[in-house]
């Protein structure tokens, strides 16, 4: 479903962090928000997800945000935050069907269908072996993926993806990244992320916007947005900016 | 999304792995094990006291009780009287008061996300105190049922307090704003007691006879006054136990999943309070109860709180009893209060709790 943003302002603590931000993303597509720290990129993807106060227009596949009850919400828009609460002691399982609160009556238990998709959603992230475990047994790229888990277990079309592979190694980056794509493929989802790792973003994302100083200072594919002038200006590094083989730009420090 | 739900949903194996993973439910042993603790104690209580009741005679006064039952007990009428005039309501007092704490406790836990949350946070034993030394002071004698109702108002009203202050002082509802709330009201409030008291100071030995907490004074009456209260809180609290659950991972991953946290957690504060102002109001303060009993569970059975709020329920009311077992026999015909006994009884119980969970771990 594709996503839509018009306009969309958000003031945090009276301090505008969004200045008039629109942008669009297709049915299917990856789009990996980036930017500098403190541009704004995590109050994007949280008001999008709506909890957050912010004047403009929201749309997914059409339908204003706005105006869902949070649990309709919750079953078109799944958030994976930067920094999740993982309560100490709770399995992998039981935090896994967490994603399924959204299906449950509020004062209802999950039925065998709930179940039966956290199962599924287990297998497929390779995590069956793990379901018993408690959240704080993990490594780190366990813990990743059982949050991505949770969101996929509430089987929306788009997901949203706070740094998904910060305080990963290089390996376990490109392995939940793989991931992400091939379940963007077969699901068809939607996929915004925040990223930090530009060549990472530009290898993956099929658009990158750049969000600087609360503003959209650049969008488009990723060869048009990683350029070495559009660094300097927003990031202040000096960067070479060279096509791989896929013609996907690929980024090396440049020392003084 | 289609995939997850494209290859046919496998319930074989979901209930496979649901029995692996499935802490999130309650199972039959760990409830049975309860249950019978509880069993147990209520029966320890009914059978022992100062009056030496023949066990076969109490045992059959109660089946005697059971509609449609007449079993002839052998008991005289001064011993049916004590039966069932004083160590039965008792007893139903001792375990209604421990489970509402421990319940109250858990409810509060999971509100807070801190497994040091007690009942009394948010100014209830503070409020109560007032409301009870008030009575104290204020009319001299006996003022029959006086001291459980101030001390019920004062409970709710301190919890109130806090609220409405928290709520004020911070735009929002955080968690923390209303823990300090919770402080200042309980400072605030502590020290009203503390002039009240002064200004009677001959009425001394009443109020700290309160305010170290007991179930000596139970009767049918006063189980009959907290009884609706009581069980309005437990039903709900009982059933907010998945949402509690869900608003572990916090009000922002919470809201994600499609969850109201302020919501919940007025639901739960309202009925938490509820049930420890009813504990308050006929038992004094009975510190402890509400944070081990909680723990324990935790750490025998597991850390979700459909888990925990049941078996907290259960095991605060057989902790309870034998607590209030333990006051009235240790230093007979004397009684030791129950809130001094429950710190004595509680410390050593914990330890051995943390030791067997510890031991669990490792195996």
């Amino acid at each position: 479903m594709t996503v839509r943003v018009r306009g969309l302002h958000v003031r945090l603590g009276g301090r505008p962090v969004l200045r008039d931000v629109s942008l669009e993303v297709p049915a299917g597509s990856w789009t990996a928000v980036i930017g500098p720290n403190g541009a704004g990129k995590s109050t994007l993807l949280r008001a999008v997800l709506g909890v957050l106060p912010s004047d403009g227009e929201i749309t997914v596949a059409g339908a204003d945000l706005a105006a869902l009850k949070p649990r309709q919400r919750a079953r078109l828009v799944a958030y994976a935050p930067q920094s999740p609460n993982l309560p100490v002691g709770m399995t992998v399982f039981d935090y896994t069907l967490l994603g399924r609160s959204p299906y449950i009556p509020h004062l209802g238990r999950e039925s065998v269908h709930d179940r039966a998709v956290v199962a599924e959603v287990l297998d497929r992230l390779d995590l069956t072996g793990l379901a018993g475990r408690p959240l704080d047994h993990l490594s780190g790229g366990e813990k990743q993926r059982v949050v991505l888990a949770r969101a996929l277990a509430q089987q929306t079309s788009v997901l949203l993806l706070d740094e998904p592979t910060t305080a990963l190694d290089i390996g376990h980056q490109q392995q939940v990244m793989e991931l992400v794509d091939q379940l963007r493929l077969s699901d068809e989802l939607t996929v915004v992320t925040t990223i930090h790792d530009l060549t990472l973003a530009g290898q993956y994302a099929d658009d990158l916007v750049l969000i600087s100083g609360g503003r959209v200072a650049a969008a488009g594919t990723p060869g048009e947005v990683l350029s070495r002038e559009a660094i300097e200006e927003h990031f202040g590094a000096r960067v070479r900016v060279t096509p791989g083989p896929d013609g996907r730009p690929l980024l090396s420090l440049e020392r003084p | 999304m289609t995939g997850a739900t494209g290859n046919v949903p496998r319930d074989e194996r979901g209930r496979g792995l649901a029995e692996r993973g499935a802490h999130g439910r309650l199972r039959v042993l760990p409830l049975g094990v309860a249950l019978g603790l509880l069993a147990a104690s209520l029966l320890a209580g009914v059978l022992v006291g100062a009056a030496d009741l023949p066990v076969a005679g109490v045992v059959k006064a109660l089946v005697d009780r059971v509609p449609f039952v007449h079993v002839d007990s052998g008991l005289s009428t001064v011993e049916t009287n004590v039966l069932f005039e004083l160590r039965v309501p008792r007893v139903l007092m001792a375990a209604l008061v421990g489970g509402l704490l421990a319940l109250a406790g858990a409810g509060y836990q999971g509100v807070f996300r801190n497994p040091l949350a007690d009942p009394y946070l948010l100014g209830a034993a503070a409020g109560a105190g007032v409301g009870a030394t008030l009575v104290i002071v204020v009319m001299p004698g006996n003022p029959e049922y006086g001291v459980p109702l101030a001390a019920f108002a004062g409970a709710v009203l301190g919890v109130v307090m806090a609220y409405v202050l928290g709520h004020t002082a911070a735009q929002g509802n955080g968690a923390a704003t209303l823990v300090l709330a919770g402080v200042a009201v309980s400072s605030f409030l502590a020290a009203v007691q503390t002039f009240l008291q002064q200004m009677k100071a001959e009425e001394l030995q009443r109020i700290f006879s309160w305010i170290l907490g007991g179930v000596g004074s139970a009767d049918w009456h006063q189980l009959a006054l907290v009884g609706p209260y009581a069980l309005v809180s437990t039903v709900v609290l009982l059933v907010h136990g998945r949402l509690l659950d869900v608003l572990s991972v916090g009000d922002e991953e919470a809201a994600s999943l499609g969850l109201s946290a302020p919501r919940v957690r007025l639901t739960v504060l309202v009925a938490a309070s509820l049930a420890t102002a009813c504990a308050v109001a006929v038992s004094g303060l009975i510190g402890f109860v509400g944070i081990v009993v909680p723990h324990a569970v935790r750490r025998l059975a597991g850390g979700s709180y459909r888990v925990v709020l049941p078996l907290s329920l259960l095991g605060g009311a057989a902790f309870l009893e034998v607590t209030d077992l333990v006051a009235r026999t240790v230093i007979a015909p004397g009684e030791l209060p129950l809130g001094v006994v429950t710190a004595f009884v509680g410390g050593p119980f914990f330890v051995a709790v943390l030791r067997a969970s510890r031991r669990q771990v490792e195996a």
